[in-house]
């Protein structure tokens, strides 16, 4: 059996007007999941807990195979967690802040501290105040990534960067990988993030889990097909199938259980199939959304 | 050394990006860039190089292997297959599969076979210019 970097069994957390249903999710060592969800999905709730900031009111949460939050000091150790509303001291320089984390993590690792400041192109001198965006989050990512967590959990690792600082910080990550015992866990609103560097996609919607895959069967899974149909024939009731709305003899199907017997099946009902299209990650999850609230396409 | 580097993707190319690989893959070994019983780039590597999952590479490389373009031994990675002419059959299917889709769009303009295989001679000798 594989070993699990993460484990969370029907995992709940209730607040006035969002409450996290009964979350089951498995990440195995070695790989990347990407989260995404709508906002107030419950992507940033289920991370809290991951790292001890929320406390579940049911189920259990496994990271790195120890309870969480019974077990949160020696998780700590082992976690590297970044978030997008995290906030670092205006007034207090880069190097504070490394010498902050390294004060209470035994595992900082000053020559990847070093090359990591490098890499991201950060003056540890420099104060707070006057960094950019990109380089607030980068120096972020630095703490983080310092102590060589095996779990990097990161919500909205590169919201608001430019297109250079996103390249490196998507590099860095995919670095940590090169060791195959590390693991990471990212929430991203950019679905090209998550369809670049995921091998596992899992979708959130108000507080439920739709859907947890690997990536390449999942994006295999879907597809748009063009079809002409004469007045004629009439579109077939297909399991997976959802037809677009319009009634000329142009329409368009998507389906989430797409084999090569589809093309068939249409074509013995006197339609022709135009194209056999791949959709992007981004197609898929506005899809999924509307199929799971129950909105036609 | 097969390198990582020989590889590069394109956001605007319509194809998954597990394609992409497999596609310039097959370039490089029917060029000979990469040549029968080279060592490949492990999927590690290559998916830290190229910014993409694991798990996209790792699809590329089952499928390079169904089509016999590599081979993978436990404990050793993937290489090129040493048996170049293999490779191409891949090729020869796509191609066919090209030359199909031709046929059937001719038939739908009325075109005689005639006129396709015209067409497709001075297509030839065109692209054959242009690589020269």
């Amino acid at each position: 059996m594989t070993t699990q970097a993460l484990r969370l069994v029907g995992l709940e957390k209730a607040y006035p007007d969002f409450k996290l249903d009964g979350i089951n999710l498995e990440l195995p060592e070695g790989s990347v999941m990407g989260l995404i969800g709508p906002n107030g999905a419950g992507k940033s709730t289920t991370m809290r807990i991951l790292v001890g900031l929320v406390q579940q009111d049911g189920g259990q949460a496994f990271v790195l195979g120890r309870s969480m939050p019974s077990d949160q000091v020696a998780v700590k150790r082992d976690v590297g967690f970044a978030s997008e509303d995290m906030r670092l001291y205006a007034q207090a320089s880069i190097r504070w802040h490394m010498d902050f984390v390294r004060s209470i993590h035994p595992d900082w690792d000053e020559n990847h501290a070093q090359a990591l400041l490098q890499r991201f192109d950060l003056q540890p001198h420099h104060k707070v105040k006057g960094l950019s965006h990109g380089q607030r989050v980068k120096a972020t990512l630095l703490l983080a990534l310092a102590h060589r967590p095996k779990l990097l959990i990161l919500d909205e690792p590169t919201v608001g960067l430019d297109p250079v600082a996103r390249h490196e910080v998507l590099g860095e990550l995919m670095d940590v990988l090169s060791d195959t015992d590390r693991s990471i866990l990212f929430s991203s609103q950019n679905t090209q993030d998550v369809e670049q560097i995921s091998d596992i996609i899992t979708f959130i919607d108000r507080g439920r889990l739709i859907e947890s895959q690997d990536k390449e069967s999942y994006l295999d899974s879907w597809r748009r097909l063009r079809l002409e149909v004469p007045t004629s024939a009439s579109l077939p009731e297909l399991a997976g199938v959802v037809y677009g709305r319009g009634k000329g003899t142009l329409r368009v199907a998507t389906t989430n259980r797409f084999e090569p017997a589809m093309t068939q099946a249409f074509q013995s009902a006197g339609i022709t199939v135009q194209s056999v299209e791949p959709m992007t990650l981004e197609e898929i999850f506005l899809a999924t959304v509307h199929l799971s609230r129950g909105v036609p396409g | 050394m097969a390198l990582p580097d020989d590889i590069v993707l394109s956001q605007t190319d319509p194809r998954p990006m597990y394609q992409q690989i497999m596609g310039r893959v097959k370039q490089l070994v029917a060029l000979g860039d990469w040549a029968p019983g080279q060592q490949m780039p492990s999927i590690r590597q290559l998916a830290v190089a190229l910014q993409v999952s694991v798990i996209t590479v790792k699809r590329a490389y089952l499928e390079l292997e169904r089509e016999g373009v590599i081979v993978t031994r436990q404990g050793k990675g993937s290489m090129v297959v040493e048996q170049p002419g293999a490779s191409l059959r891949p090729h020869r299917e796509e191609l066919r599969e090209h030359l199909v889709a031709a046929a059937r769009l001719a038939a739908k303009l009325g075109m005689s076979p005639d006129e396709l295989a015209e067409q497709l001679v001075e297509i030839h000798n065109d692209t054959a210019e242009d690589s020269r």
